[in-house]
């Protein structure tokens, strides 16, 4: 019985380019980061930020070309899978990691009857169970909220709605009974109440089966609910990783309190919605100050002259600011008023 | 699914009858006719063949019973070839021409589809460029150039296969005009299978089923060639009509007795019941394989057939 | 941050605006179109073998006629002479420049004969796509503006006139009508081979109007009052002509390899004239002994029909990255 403490995933340093007519954009750029067995942990950003790549690197997905992961190391429980052979990484992916991906309506083949697809994979990491694999097909469905699932499992993908599709996704998923599940923006593309549908099915079945998630997205407000810790990242690092309770609660990093502000609450703001101003940056050509200084409001030169510290500000609770300090303190006075908020 | 079958053949009836009908109407208009030679010949004997074939009625009615004959499959006796019925002069020549078809066509997709994979599956590499620079050469060398060339290599050079005349339909008197014929769609069939294998490994779906942890080829067979095959399918119905003028030239080259050949020399003997025999097979056929790969596509597609 | 190079919302010789500030020098979409092309080196080797081919065979002509009074028809006098003759041979002589392509069997010269088949397999090719690209931009152009019912009923006629199997139409045609002049039958291809190809353009076009007609400076056009014809024609129509381009540079060989074969049949181009088809035609009878009489011209109709694809392809990439592999 692994020790519940043991951690499971540790990047470190990882980086990964990409080669365009452009430059090389470097999508990550040295992020590191821990995952408890069992825990939920949130990827935060706007897109651009990395978070995508960063998944796809996890699992050795990045597209190459033009991708390739250069540097870094990602230990899966022990293990480096940058260090694996393509042939045993393959074994990894599906059985002991698993990713779901943002559009439910492409991510599935529509050629083939969803039974087919679920099977296929079970027949492959799960041979002994051949014999059972539609009965195990089918009890993934229903576990996933499937309405009449031995009917439906014989349908092909546009036979369902999108939300039904992601959790056909997710069933898929967690067919092999991973021990990660990578969410890759897995909301995005679907109805807000269906969202909530989604993530609510997310968590279940975290508690049920005790798989660790990553849950990758651009929307604060779906990290909230769901995850142990968050990471915050903008042009491909991480500006700030804490307990989630902990970021929302005192941030210690002006992006990140810029992201806190942009959601829209009903009760407090009165007119106006909070934007960030500017646009992402462009990764590849990044000038040698922090990446965020054109947009951030308190930037001051030596932001925009030298890369910022990666400053420790608690237990587990890091930012990447000149001002992570001052920021934090900020945040700290400002809180009983945000957590009322939330 | 059905319906659609149902809807396709209600368009297809009519065009086949406008196809007869046009030619019928440039057979008439046309000068000349079957009977003229070099020879002259005296008024009462011209006025004595045309009350015997029906000429000398008013044109409504001609195009009436002929439409009505046609409509029965009578085409007659051909009047260039001693009254043999124009359906045995058809029965006899088909064989041939489908036999070089078939055989062409299917070869084309064997080695297209085989070879536009692999180039999409290697991108970039050597294997690419040379076998698309290949293709590209199969568009550009017309089929009448390229099987002279191949007979003189094969037959007159190195004396492998024979250069020409059918000699049943096993004979290596196949091989030349079928891989002749072969040629140009082989290349397009390439060119189109890695196109679209190449759109698909791009496809969300692909990196699930990879993500799912799938043997390449796996990947590829299962999932990716379903989808990337598509635009060859529907290459296929466009490219029946050329593959017939393909097998006329290729009849020619090789003295092959097809039905091509025998459609040329029908229109330049102004043989009439042969011309419109043959038009009428060939816009049946035509119209008939175009209608199978039609719903080929969509059943193939379960979106469209469910 | 990036110009996009579907600009379509401004006439196409303005320059391509870029985000304010920016340092992206100002290019047309044509100028930027050109240099893609260049840079692709195939493309480029295309282009100029075409170059050379069509230049060779209008120019061609005249300077052997001129040098040594050889033209496509030009039958020795001499008997001795009329045999066919292999490349780089003369009548005693081994080695002479006087053929460098060899004579076909009436003693002709097969340079000139080719270079003149070249001018008109070239012309029927032009001819015919131009034909066929006039007719159909204005069909396609007219049914997407007019839109509704219009539209819908000439796209259905376009169907139904696709489904058609139109070679056998035009082989039949071909043969029935053959002319008794040379001019008669060549004018007889054109509007054949013109009358196949138009139907997809219209739709290429017909589909481009759809997406271009509810754009700004149409609505500007309107609102001033220009006429409808004029927005069709003068505003719309160019915007369309990247994609009628392509079409157009990929339609020229298939029309070019359909005239070559019913040249090849006997149905095209009649004799004295003689076209790459025809003379592949003439060539194949004596393969045997002979090779050269097929060679040439075949060879030289795969090089012109090679560079035209590469070149067709080219022009799509550089007109359209976004379709690039």
């Amino acid at each position: 019985m692994p020790n519940e403490n043991e951690i499971l995933l540790e990047v470190k340093d990882l980086r990964t380019y990409f080669r365009t007519d452009d430059g090389t954009v470097k999508a990550v750029d040295g992020i590191s980061f821990q995952m408890k067995r069992g825990e939920t942990l949130g990827i935060v950003g706007e897109s651009g930020s990395g978070k995508s790549v960063t998944n796809l690197s996890i699992i050795r997905l990045v597209p190459d070309p033009p991708g390739k992961i250069v540097g870094g190391q990602i230990l899966f429980d022990g293990r480096d899978l940058l260090q694996l052979s393509d042939e045993e990484m393959r074994k990894v992916r599906g059985r002991r990691i698993a990713m779901i991906f943002q559009d439910p309506m492409t991510s599935l083949n529509r050629f083939m009857k969803i039974s087919q697809q679920l099977m296929e994979m079970t027949d492959l990491h799960l041979p002994q169970s051949r014999s059972h694999s539609f009965e195990h097909a089918v009890k993934m469905l229903e576990t996933v909220g499937i309405p009449d699932a031995r009917a439906r499992a014989r349908n092909y993908p546009h036979e369902f709605s999108g939300g039904m599709r992601q959790r056909v996704m997710i069933a898929m998923a967690l067919s092999c009974s991973p021990e990660l599940l990578i969410a890759d923006e897995p909301t995005t593309a679907l109805d807000v109440t269906i969202q909530a549908q989604i993530l609510e099915l997310i968590k279940k079945l975290k508690q049920e089966t005790g798989t660790s998630v990553i849950l990758t997205t651009h929307d604060l407000g779906v990290v909230a609910g769901m995850t142990d810790h968050s990471i915050v990242m903008y042009a491909g690092k991480i500006f700030e990783q804490a307990p989630t309770r902990e970021l929302f609660a005192a941030p210690g990093n002006p992006y990140t309190r810029g992201l806190l502000r942009s959601v829209p609450d009903p009760i407090t703001d009165q007119g106006k919605l909070y934007q960030i101003p500017g646009l992402p940056p462009d990764v590849a050509h990044l000038g040698p100050g922090c990446p965020f200084a054109p947009r951030c409001d308190r930037a001051a030169d030596i932001c925009r002259n030298e890369f910022p510290p990666f400053v420790q500000l608690n237990t587990e609770h890091y930012s990447l600011c000149h001002f992570a300090a001052e920021v934090y303190r900020e945040s700290q006075q400002d809180a009983p008023s945000r957590e009322a908020s939330i | 699914m059905l319906r659609f079958i149902i809807r396709r053949l209600l368009i297809t009836i009519p065009t086949i009858l406008v196809v007869i009908t046009l030619t019928w109407g440039l057979i008439r208009l046309a000068p000349g006719n079957f009977y003229t030679g070099e020879k002259k010949i005296a008024p009462e004997i011209e006025a004595n063949i045309r009350a015997r074939y029906g000429l000398d009625r008013p044109w409504y009615v001609q195009y009436g019973r002929t439409m009505g004959h046609i409509l029965l499959l009578d085409f007659g006796d051909s009047l260039k070839y001693g009254g043999q019925p124009v359906n045995r002069i058809i029965a006899r020549s088909l064989p041939v021409s489908a036999t070089v078809g078939i055989l062409a066509y299917l070869l084309a997709l064997v080695v297209g589809i085989t070879i536009g994979s692999i180039a999409a599956l290697k991108q970039n590499s050597r294997w690419d460029y040379g076998s698309m620079t290949l293709a590209m050469l199969g568009i550009s060398i017309p089929n009448f150039v390229l099987g002279p060339l191949l007979v003189l290599i094969f037959s007159l050079s190195l004396y492998w296969l024979p250069p020409a005349r059918w000699n049943g339909f096993f004979s290596k008197n196949l091989i030349l005009p079928v891989l002749t014929l072969s040629a140009i769609y082989m290349a397009y069939i390439a060119r189109l299978t890695r196109a679209g294998m190449l759109e698909v490994l791009r496809s969300d779906y692909i990196r699930t089923a990879r993500a799912k942890g799938l043997r390449e080829r796996d990947v590829v067979i299962r999932h990716a060639l379903r989808g990337g095959l598509m635009p060859v399918v529907s290459f296929t119905g466009r490219a029946l009509a050329f593959l017939l003028t393909g097998t006329v030239v290729v009849e020619k080259i090789f003295a092959l007795p097809g039905l091509g050949n025998y459609l040329i020399k029908a229109s330049l003997n102004r043989d009439v019941p042969l011309i419109l025999g043959i038009v009428s097979f060939i816009a049946i056929t035509l119209l008939l394989m175009n209608l199978l790969v039609d719903i080929a596509y969509g059943y193939l597609d379960p979106r469209i057939r469910y | 941050m990036f110009t996009t190079l579907n600009n379509q919302d401004q006439p196409i010789n303005q320059p391509a605006t870029g985000d304010a500030g920016d340092f992206v020098v100002g290019s047309s979409l044509w100028k930027d179109a050109w240099r893609r092309l260049l840079k692709n080196k195939l493309a480029v080797f295309g282009l100029a073998v075409v170059a050379t081919i069509t230049v060779a065979s209008f120019v061609g002509p005249p300077i052997i006629k001129a040098a040594t009074g050889f033209t496509y028809d030009f039958m020795p006098q001499n008997v001795l002479l009329l045999k066919s003759m292999p490349p780089f041979r003369g009548p005693e002589v081994s080695l002479s420049l006087t053929h460098p392509m060899g004579t076909d069997n009436s003693g002709r010269d097969i340079l000139a004969r080719v270079l003149l088949g070249g001018r008109i397999s070239l012309m029927v090719g032009l001819i015919s796509t131009l034909v066929s690209l006039v007719i159909g931009v204005s069909y396609g152009a007219v049914a997407g503006y007019l839109g509704g019912r219009v539209d819908s009923l000439m796209m259905r006629l376009v169907d139904v006139l696709y489904s058609l199997p139109y070679i056998i139409l035009v082989i039949v045609l071909l043969a029935l009508f053959r002319s008794s002049t040379a001019l008669g039958q060549l004018v007889l291809l054109f509007v054949a081979l013109g009358a196949v190809s138009w139907l997809t353009m219209a739709r290429i076009v017909r589909g481009q109007v759809l997406s271009l007609k509810n754009q700004e400076f149409v609505l500007a056009a309107r609102a001033t009052g220009v006429s409808t014809p004029r927005i069709i024609f003068r505003h719309i129509v160019p915007n369309t002509l990247g994609p009628v381009i392509v079409y157009a540079t990929l339609t020229i060989p298939t029309v070019m390899l359909s005239e070559a074969f019913l040249s090849f049949l006997g149905l095209g181009v009649q004799a004295p004239l003689a076209s790459w088809g025809s003379l592949a035609a003439e060539g194949i009878q004596n393969i045997a002994i002979f090779p050269w009489q097929l060679i040439f011209p075949g060879v030289t109709m795969a090089l012109t029909l090679f560079s035209l694809n590469f070149l067709g392809d080219g022009l799509r990439d550089a007109l359209d990255p976004q379709m690039r592999k």
